[in-house]
């Protein structure tokens, strides 16, 4: 099997055999999160944005299905979407820090710096502790507010 | 065309005859999303956002509509360079691969004026004496 034999002959970039390491990691989530907002994030914007003015009544419906609908009798049906709003939200964040973070490391990498192996490391790491971090922080504060009031 | 010296070359833009543009775009627009999404991103969490009037309250503050609507080209520019680059790289058919390129460019257009067309809704609503959805 390539890729399975030792040798000291590079291998071939094929993801099935290639040794995942942090900066071709960031580069692939780069692309990854770049997808997500492009398409999810871009919508839910642009639904959001329609519903704002189309009135109180869009808005409500809305807000009804993307995060928390008010009715006491609110049925399956939003209770289900309200929790897949959440986890998309959730993941449009992780989107958002990742492709910020990881842009930002492509703005040092065009001005010709970092490339050096340990510092290429530490940087593409640091995108991902940055992502994570950044979105549980986001996280923990909007249900703590959702909590108080 | 300058084929003679590297700056010759660069200034020739190459056999595409669009050199750097799409790069440089990429950039640019990329600035421009720091900005702007950051700034949205921090009026998501100070906004209430289950309350209808509170946001179109902030929404239609000319500067924040103007805000919104440069966030808006600068944010589907940008994915239209990206997924353009995603499609070219994984996208090997002729046929399926101008498809892709076609919807994305009326995924982009048509977000971007839908958006844009929104939010002058929001803002000109009032002036034109209707309610919010009236328009």
């Amino acid at each position: 099997m390539a890729g399975n034999e030792p040798s000291a002959r590079p291998r071939a970039p094929h993801l099935q055999v290639y040794k995942w390491g942090p900066a071709m990691a960031v580069s692939i989530f780069h692309r990854v999160s770049g997808d997500g907002l492009a398409i999810v994030g871009g919508l839910m914007f642009l639904w959001w944005l329609g519903a704002i003015a189309a009135g109180p009544d869009a808005y409500n419906a809305f807000i009804a299905c993307v995060w928390h609908d008010p009715n006491p009798d609110a049925g399956t049906f939003h209770m289900v979407t309200n929790l897949v709003g959440k986890i998309v939200l959730i993941g449009l964040t992780w989107a958002f820090f990742q492709h910020l973070f990881s842009g930002l490391r492509h703005f040092v990498l065009d001005a010709g710096a970092g490339y050096e192996l340990k510092t290429n490391k530490l940087w593409s790491t640091l995108v991902f502790v940055g992502s994570i971090t950044a979105t549980i922080a986001v996280w923990l504060y909007i249900f703590a507010e959702t909590l108080n009031g | 065309m300058g084929n003679g010296t590297r700056l010759g070359r660069v200034r020739g833009l190459g056999s595409s005859h669009h050199g750097s543009a799409h790069w440089l775009q990429q950039r640019l627009t990329a600035l421009g999303n720091i900005l702007l999404v950051g700034f949205l991103f921090v009026s998501f969490l100070r906004l209430p956002m289950t309350d209808h009037a509170a946001v179109l309250r902030w929404a239609s503050n000319p500067t924040v509509a103007l805000a919104l609507i440069l966030m808006t080209v600068s944010v589907f520019w940008h994915l239209r360079l990206g997924l353009q680059v995603m499609i070219e790289d994984y996208v090997h058919g002729e046929a399926t691969k101008l498809l892709s390129l076609v919807l994305l460019n009326f995924y982009a257009i048509g977000g971007a004026a839908y958006g844009i067309f929104a939010i002058v809704r929001i803002v000109l609503a009032p002036a034109a004496g209707l309610a919010p959805g009236g328009m």
